[in-house]
């Protein structure tokens, strides 16, 4: 069984991306929010787009809100998202 | 105090849910409550709310115990609706009891400012003519979470 994270994506990125989940395999030791950010943009254009696209991308890891220095190990929910806008 | 939080697409009755907040405590005082709603304008015609299941649940009861805990309430509860919503429907409930009205109205503006910029929702507007914009954050709406956050003992 592969070191796997589950990354999400919400509002207009998962409109653009044209999906809402993905599976990654990152090292058992874990990467950072931004690596794991790298990765998966360099393995698919859309999404590397979708995310240059949004100035004040956030994201939770664990649904929790985070920072990109996170470290994030196999197992984890990762979602990045746009600003939100309740109420 | 009682913590009531839902997610909901089924529409909120303001009057049920302002009379539970009233008869929590012998203690309550004053009930502050604020009700947000789709505003029309322009061509809009409905919006859209999505969310982040799971997540949502827990920043809004994380909210709600950070209320009760800077404000001493006897309860308070946060209602917030998903999915498609028409010009003049509810979007959000938030209610706030307490022994006197100040802790009330203030712990009602400290949850309705915080859920705006920190609880994971989204909105994506209709307009008449069909067009579909995802709506951006306001600076003025993060500027006021901001402000709740960095003065703890408001």
């Amino acid at each position: 069984m592969a070191d796997r994270v589950t990354v999400l994506f919400f509002a207009a990125l998962r409109e653009q991306i044209g999906q809402e989940s993905l599976s990654v395999t990152i090292p058992a030791s874990g990467v950072t929010v931004a690596a794991l950010r790298t990765q998966i943009e360099g393995a698919n254009p859309t999404i590397a787009q979708a995310l240059a696209d949004q100035p004040k991308l956030r994201v939770a890891v664990n649904r929790t809100l985070s920072t990109f220095e996170q470290l994030v190990t196999p197992g984890d929910e990762v979602a990045f998202f746009p600003p939100m806008t309740g109420g | 105090m009682v913590v009531h939080v839902a997610v909901q697409a089924a529409p909120f009755d303001v009057g049920v849910e302002a009379e539970r907040l009233s008869a929590l405590s012998p203690l309550t005082g004053g009930v502050g409550l604020f009700v947000g709603q789709v505003r029309g304008g322009q061509g809009l015609r409905a919006m859209t709310l999505e969310h982040y299941p799971g997540m949502t649940e827990a920043t809004l009861h994380a909210l709600a115990q950070e209320a009760q805990a800077r404000f001493d309430l006897t309860g308070c509860t946060v209602i917030h609706r998903v999915g498609r919503l028409e010009v003049g429907a509810g979007i959000v409930f938030v209610g706030a009891g307490a022994a006197h009205r100040g802790a009330a109205l203030t712990a009602t503006s400290f949850l309705i400012d915080r859920l705006k910029t920190g609880a994971p929702f989204w909105k994506r507007e209709e307009y008449d003519d069909g067009r579909t914009i995802w709506v951006d954050a306001r600076e003025t709406d993060e500027e006021a979470a901001r402000a709740w956050m960095n003065n703890p003992t408001a």
